[in-house]
């Protein structure tokens, strides 16, 4: 079976500071795998050199498009690759406000990738925005909305569904519940489990919160100073870590 | 007005915008950067439009200013003695007698032919500023032909009015490429972008942008395959000329809701009255003439 | 059906000292289809660790843990989770699941992740749920909030809601009362009937002796232990 994703040898440098330096996987169709490590340990930079929003100095990411097969999507064209970012490819933020258009009402926010790649019938668009909407659990009545209206957990789900309106075969995802309710977390945990499942998604979820790995990630990275000092099966790592930054990081998390 | 070159500017910076002018009519639509002046007015009076006039001016030139259709105005009544003086060009105010036609905000009824030049002034020629604040972004989604958040306005429109609210500016795609704001003309003068005889230049003073239309060029208004561009206008014939086919001004005529819809194009107007043709309100004469007619009857 | 072959476990604890802690050394046994194994040995003898390995929870130093065709210890993560998916249960002493899932659904996840359509997934699910004498008024309710004794009962129509041919049990009788205890029993009787094969910790010794064909005592493959 092919990888939908493979990644070879990713560097980044800041300067003299590394990045994140010679990370390397394979992931496959159907796949969720987190990124954990402390504030600074380069999980952040790795996503973005992965979803194309920074440049890394070193490595492939190579992508196995729907038309041609695996590309590298470090050196493909840039309008090859920002088509990947809206077809393809979903890209959740922490801050919803990052992904959204807080000035345009939901069924826009949703509808707009679907413009994006030419739709052109507002009637079809509206449709398949309202049912966006049902699907991550938000009222349909609130299609013409803006999200600055929404709570916080509504504007996470609303950006959910704006990523996913496209169809698209990976997720990357950076912090999604952070910055949310306990109760909100876990809405958008069921949630996101459904659509991974029902939608056949890939996904990379970065987040520092270990629960939440549990419950989404098959496999699991464990990165500090910009290397990956750990990787596998997502309860093996953290039921018996065999790294020493791993063994601290799941012994560092208070017990509820 | 020795003391000033001809048509106010220096002719390196006519060159310069020429060359930028070339531009523009070499790519349709483009957005091109150029060093704008300051100009004897503020901006927002036309401060590109000037620049453009003034670089396209030759001595032999009849030039024609109009801000809402009108000559009238106090905007184009400045502007056309601005380049009396600066230019010593001839004015006018037919447009079948003009070459160069400065306008805001509309274009005139009578079809333009080949050999005028249409100069518009712009106040904001990125289509896409509303939506997208970064000048970095909407660059690199007008190179990618990334026009999927132009539509997203659009949507908003209907979502919110029921129908395509946006009734100036609309915005334009220029020969199936570039996406184009049209200056706040109203969203009746579009079908008279495409096709048309003369050349049509835009010329941005505060933003510093110059794009331009080639004569000939398609231009098609954005819409949706469920709710049709439709060029609109106020649902009555003119009260002064009776036209049926131009676009019209709304004024109020006293305190007590009385109101006209009257030709915007004023030179448009006057030819219709003068060939004969009379509206409804026009026997009244409206606004001030009125009270004098009655004393001399 | 199971076959674990020379296999050690140790412990390597970086944060205190770098202590090595040796738990199993050369453990050896197969479990056939339609045969049901018991783990014993005194508390801390490591059953639950060997169980964990078998399961690729724990990760294993050396040695062969083969699952019919596939040695779970060299194997790649993505087909640890094919195999647990397809072929190999667990019904464990905790319920983890996402807050907020009805039972109903946590229950039927197994079957929905084999592609066994919602309804189907879900009737064998209440089927299950019903035979575990959890009352249907809490089928729509979040487990999480249950007592122990549903908890495990919960787990446990989970972890035989696929029909898994192979099959790990961690304690299954353990806080159930008599009524719900038979029930399991039976449900482990009708798995080896249907030819799955079973490994189990029990510490119910009638349990045991009656569902188990074989023992093996763990504490013998305890380094600590035997000094």
């Amino acid at each position: 079976m092919t990888p939908l994703l493979s990644v070879q040898g990713i560097t980044k440098r800041y300067g003299a500071h590394i990045g994140c330096a010679d990370v390397s996987f394979d992931l496959y169709p159907g796949e969720v795998m987190g990124i954990v490590g402390e504030s600074g340990s380069g999980k952040s930079t790795l996503l973005n050199c992965m979803a194309g929003h920074l440049e890394p100095d070193a490595g492939k990411v190579v992508f196995d498009t729907r038309a041609n097969g695996p590309k590298d999507t470090v050196t493909m064209s840039e309008p090859e690759r920002r088509m990947l970012s809206r077809t393809d490819w979903a890209f959740v933020h922490q801050h919803a406000r990052d992904g959204l258009r807080m000035g345009v009402s939901a069924g826009g926010n949703v509808g707009e990738r679907l413009m994006a790649v030419g739709e052109r019938h507002y009637g079809n668009i509206r449709d398949k925005a309202t049912d966006w909407l049902e699907r991550v659990e938000i009222d349909a009545a609130r299609v013409d909305d803006r999200p600055v209206t929404f709570s916080g957990g509504m504007q996470q789900r609303l950006q959910i569904a704006r990523n996913l309106v496209t169809g698209p075969r990976l997720v990357f995802m950076d912090e999604p519940t952070g910055g949310l309710d306990v109760s909100v977390q876990a809405r958008l945990l069921d949630l996101l489990r459904g659509l991974v499942r029902d939608m056949g998604l890939s996904a990379i979820i970065v987040t520092h919160d270990l629960a939440v790995v549990r419950l989404l990630a098959d496999r699991l990275m464990v990165m500090k100073s910009g290397h990956v000092v750990e990787a596998g099966l997502t309860d093996q790592v953290l039921d018996d870590p065999q790294h020493a930054y791993s063994q601290l990081l799941v012994s560092s998390v208070l017990q509820v | 007005m020795s003391e000033y070159n001809f048509a106010y500017l220096d002719e390196q910076t006519k060159r310069m915008i020429r060359r930028a002018i070339l531009k523009g009519l070499a790519i349709p639509g483009y957005q091109v950067p150029f060093a704008s002046r300051e100009m004897p007015m503020p901006y927002g009076w036309g401060t590109g439009g000037v620049q453009v006039s003034a670089a396209v001016l030759t001595p032999e030139d009849r030039f024609k200013v109009i801000d809402q259709g009108a000559d009238d105005t106090t905007n184009a009544v400045s502007i056309r003695t601005f380049f009396e003086r600066t230019a010593g060009v001839e004015t006018t105010t037919k447009t079948t007698d003009a070459t160069v036609i400065q306008t805001r905000h509309r274009i005139p009824e009578e079809a333009l032919t080949e050999g005028q030049v249409l100069v518009y002034q712009v106040p904001i020629p990125e289509p896409l500023r509303f939506l997208e604040p970064r000048e970095s972004e909407t660059r690199k989604m007008h190179a990618l032909e990334e026009y999927g958040l132009m539509h997203v306005k659009l949507y908003e429109d209907i979502s919110r009015h029921g129908h395509i609210a946006t009734s100036y500016a609309y915005p334009v795609k220029v020969e199936g490429r570039y996406v184009m704001d049209p200056s706040p003309i109203p969203k009746f003068d579009n079908p008279k972008l495409g096709e048309m005889a003369a050349i049509q230049l835009f010329g941005a003073g505060r933003e510093q942008r110059i794009h331009a239309l080639p004569p000939y060029t398609q231009v098609v208004s954005l819409d949706f395959e469920d709710h049709p561009f439709e060029a609109t206008k106020a649902d009555h014939p003119c009260g002064m000329c009776g036209a049926l086919d131009s676009y019209l001004d709304e004024v109020i005529t006293d305190d007590a809701g009385g109101r006209m819809f009257v030709c915007s194009d004023t030179d448009y107007c006057e030819g219709r009255q003068a060939a004969g043709f009379v509206g409804e309100m026009n026997h009244q004469r409206a606004f001030s003439v009125q009270p004098l007619l009655e004393t001399e009857a | 059906m199971i076959e674990l072959k020379d296999v050690s476990k140790t412990f390597t604890l970086h944060n205190q000292g770098s202590a090595v802690i040796e738990v199993i050394s050369d453990v050896s046994f197969t479990v056939s289809k339609g045969e049901c194994v018991a783990l014993t040995g005194a508390s801390g003898a490591g059953k639950s660790t060997l169980m964990r390995m078998i399961y690729g929870n724990y990760l294993t130093q050396s040695g062969a843990i083969r699952i019919g065709d596939m040695d779970i210890v060299q194997a790649e993560p993505r087909d640890v989770i094919a195999l647990r998916r397809e072929v190999l249960g667990y019904v464990s002493q905790f319920l983890r699941v996402v807050p907020r899932v009805p039972t109903l659904d946590v229950v039927a996840e197994p079957l929905r992740a084999v592609g066994v359509s919602a309804a189907d997934a879900q009737e064998r699910a209440a089927a299950l749920l019903a035979q575990l004498n959890i009352p249907e008024r809490l089928w729509s309710l979040s487990p999480t909030t249950f007592s122990g004794g549903e908890q495990q009962r919960v787990n446990i129509a989970r972890g035989f809601a696929h029909t898994y041919p192979a099959v790990l049990l961690d304690e299954p009788t353990a806080s159930l009362d008599a009524a719900n205890r038979e029930v399991v029993l039976s449900l482990i009787e009708e798995a080896k009937a249907r030819g799955a094969a079973i490994i189990g910790i029990f510490h119910d010794e009638a349990a045991r002796a009656r569902v188990c064909d074989r023992e093996i005592d763990v504490g013998r493959y305890t380094p600590g232990m035997v000094a």
